[in-house]
């Protein structure tokens, strides 16, 4: 193998491996930046892959139609499950890092997705409709870019692009995306603005809920496209913590996420040109990475709060 | 219009009602769960009911499952006390397995009482140090002990599955006729096996005893000693803690390791008196440790509660892997587990604050308790996320 023919797989796996934890991470930005801290987005990706698949699945009609269906249930489920974390947390002020870690194991490895996979047996069973690679137009021949980034994807990759630059244009250059920053930053000067506080923070955790569902069902319904229980394996986790090194913006987590993506694919790459390390190495190398780049961001930028919404975390009521 | 006053501290009735009512709220949710999933309820609960609670083995069973469940439990409370984070119980279970399974292997013809006490030390040692990375961390970069500590969960998974799936390692069994069809791990000595203590039927697992005893010392830890006053005071205010002298880098080092060590000795339970080999498949599919979570957080992070808790979710995953082969769906487990939890969080708001039904004449003319000055509430929570 070349090393040109090994830049091309490694970014072109980088861009595949780091969209779903694209998606994830933006739904978790647009919570965060609305100062809730949802650390449910495993379980709500799982949730949302299983139920995407399901549809793929066993909907009838052309496989355009199928697929757009697919992924609004997609987005669908992992909102509702958001919804009942916004509930517990916004309204009955449960804690959230604990009601977080319920939602993951609610809709983990062991249980809701799971349990909807064997209900509608899908394990092991392969997808009948998924978003086959395309190649764009004119692009796709610009040398190396053409091979890596312009062909040989699905549609997804370019979505959540989409999806970057809307969520950028909304938190910055909208009266809403204003609002929503006032609400994570100060919520007592937002409500004595006149924000619904709790209204701006339900609406976007919910939010937040349905772009890691669209996040679950890219593996599902993409880069798969097959169902076996637990297979996001962290990377929910792996976007709350790129979230955090991206600074709660949405274009450093672009960024953030290929990175991972190609650490991730690094492994298929080393493999494939022959250096035989045991695969549970390379299976570890993105857990490990992120260990790492969570330490330097930490410890460069130890003690200030660089872009953290100050409300954080933090259950807000007038009377308290 | 509804009011809620906060409470200072539920008393014991409401907290038992609380927790009662919370487990059957979860069990009408499970319920309306299974049926609109076409799988009749009653039929599932009986077969859970006999298989965990109403026979002499499937109480054994129970008990036996439960006790890595209340060590992963403590686990969590300890750390989770401190505000310390650690949903690590996973990682630290597996490499505590790890190392208790080569301990035992080790030492193979001593007598039992060498190699069970060795092992437990073993796998407590292995936790401890698991957690010490993320722990120095944490109090020394102020790395965000979640995320680390959730990766070193996968890293530690993708080790012990390495130990018997892809290595020659000292735990992978390579002589018998089935390690070589397919990769196992040695079984340990029967030295290294934990005792069960049988009254009639029912058997009482030594590492039950071990855990209900740990639990208390836990505890009196919290109520009486300086380590669980500092632990009361840096949880209420990072800040007094500080200026009351507390080294709180050293606080939380000293408490993950503490709850690493829990971890640790859960994984050589898991191998003592459910497994007798280091098994990664099997492991990875029952996570004691972040059903531990659950534990703790349904036992409100009271020791005590913990081994109670323990025991009900103990019986809810005995039950499903008794059952798992026949009409039993994976994942009912996690499921149960997860609305249990939720109902319990949702409920919790009843032990805080006290919700009042009044009309508004009446609301009128109270005074508004005076808030905390802003710098203050700031201060308390600065840090919890860092």
């Amino acid at each position: 193998m070349s090393a040109s023919t090994i830049a091309v797989s490694l970014v072109a796996g980088g861009l595949s491996y780091g969209t779903p934890v694209l998606f994830a991470g933006l739904g978790e930005l647009l919570s965060e930046r609305g100062g809730v801290l949802n650390l449910g987005v495993e379980g709500m990706m799982l949730v949302g892959a299983a139920c995407g698949f399901w549809v793929a699945l066993i909907m009838p009609g052309p496989a355009w139609l199928v697929l757009t269906v697919a992924v609004v249930t997609a987005a669908f489920a992992g909102a509702c499950m958001a919804a009942l974390f916004a509930v517990m947390c916004l309204l009955w002020r449960a804690d959230q890092i604990v009601t977080g870690l319920a939602l993951t194991i609610f809709g983990g490895a062991a249980g809701l997705s799971s349990y909807v996979a064997s209900v509608g047996s899908l394990v092991g069973v392969p997808g009948r409709d998924f978003f086959h690679p395309v190649s764009v137009p004119g692009f796709d021949r610009i040398p190396f870019f053409g091979e890596s980034v312009f062909s040989g994807q699905p549609i997804l990759v370019y979505l959540s692009w989409l999806a970057v630059v809307a969520v950028s244009i909304y938190l910055y250059h909208t009266r809403w995306g204003l609002k929503l920053r006032s609400v994570g930053e100060d919520p007592a000067a937002a409500d004595a603005m006149g924000v619904n506080v709790r209204a701006y923070r339900f609406a976007h955790v919910v939010l937040g809920g349905a772009f890691a569902g669209v996040g679950g069902a890219t593996y599902t319904l993409a880069l798969l496209p097959s169902w076996s229980n637990g297979l996001t394996a962290g990377v929910g986790f792996v976007a709350i913590g790129l979230v955090i090194v991206a600074f709660w913006r949405p274009e450093l987590l672009l960024v953030g996420c290929y990175v991972f993506g190609v650490v991730l694919s690094l492994g298929f790459t080393l493999a494939a040109v022959g250096i035989s390390l045991p695969p549970e190495f390379y299976a570890s190398l993105p857990y490990l990475a992120t260990v790492v780049v969570l330490v330097v961001a930490s410890s460069i930028w130890r003690g200030r709060r660089l872009g953290a919404p100050m409300g954080l975390g933090r259950y807000y009521s007038r009377e308290e | 219009m509804i009011r809620l006053e906060r409470r200072d501290k539920a008393s014991l009735s409401v907290r038992i009602t609380v927790w009662t009512a919370s487990v059957f709220t979860a069990f009408a949710l499970v319920t309306l769960l299974l049926f609109a999933t076409g799988i009749n309820p009653f039929t599932t609960y009986s077969a859970m009911i006999s298989a965990s609670i109403s026979s002499g083995p499937g109480l054994t069973e129970t008990l036996t499952t439960a006790v890595p469940l209340i060590l992963t439990g403590l686990c969590a409370a300890v750390a989770f006390r401190l505000k310390l984070y650690n949903i690590g119980g996973e990682g630290q279970l597996y490499m505590g397995a790890a190392g208790a399974s080569l301990v035992s292997l080790l030492l193979g013809g001593r007598p039992a009482i060498v190699v069970i006490i060795c092992s437990m030390i073993a796998g407590i040692i292995s936790g401890c140090l698991w957690a010490l990375v993320p722990a120095l961390l944490r109090a020394f970069l102020t790395t965000n002990e979640i995320l680390t500590i959730l990766m070193f969960n996968y890293v530690a998974g993708y080790f012990i599955t390495y130990l018997i799936f892809d290595s020659a390692s000292y735990w992978r069994d390579l002589t018998s006729p089935g390690g070589k069809v397919y990769p196992t791990g040695k079984t340990i000595p029967l030295a290294g096996w934990w005792p069960t203590y049988y009254i009639g039927s029912v058997g009482i697992p030594l590492g039950f005893i071990l855990a209900a005893a740990l639990a208390l010392l836990a505890a009196f830890m919290f109520k009486r000693s300086t380590l669980g006053y500092k632990i009361r005071v840096v949880a209420g205010s990072r800040l007094a803690g500080h200026y009351g002298g507390i080294n709180i880098k050293r606080l939380t080092v000293g408490v993950m390791l503490l709850s690493g060590g829990l971890a640790g000795l859960a994984g050589a339970a898991q191998v003592g008196s459910i497994s007798h080999v280091l098994d990664p498949t099997s492991l990875e599919q029952i996570q004691y440790g972040y059903s531990g979570i659950v534990v703790a957080a349904i036992a409100d992070f009271s020791p005590i509660g913990v081994v109670v808790a323990g025991t009900l979710i103990g019986a809810i995953v005995a039950a499903g892997s008794t059952l798992l082969s026949s009409t039993f769906p994976v994942g009912v487990v996690g499921a149960v587990e997860g609305i249990l939890l939720f109902s319990f969080l949702s409920l919790g708001l009843l032990m805080k604050y006290r919700v009042s039904i009044r009309t508004r004449n009446a609301s009128a003319g109270r005074v508004l308790r005076p808030a905390l000055p802003a710098t203050l509430a700031s201060e308390i929570k600065e840090g919890d996320l860092r």
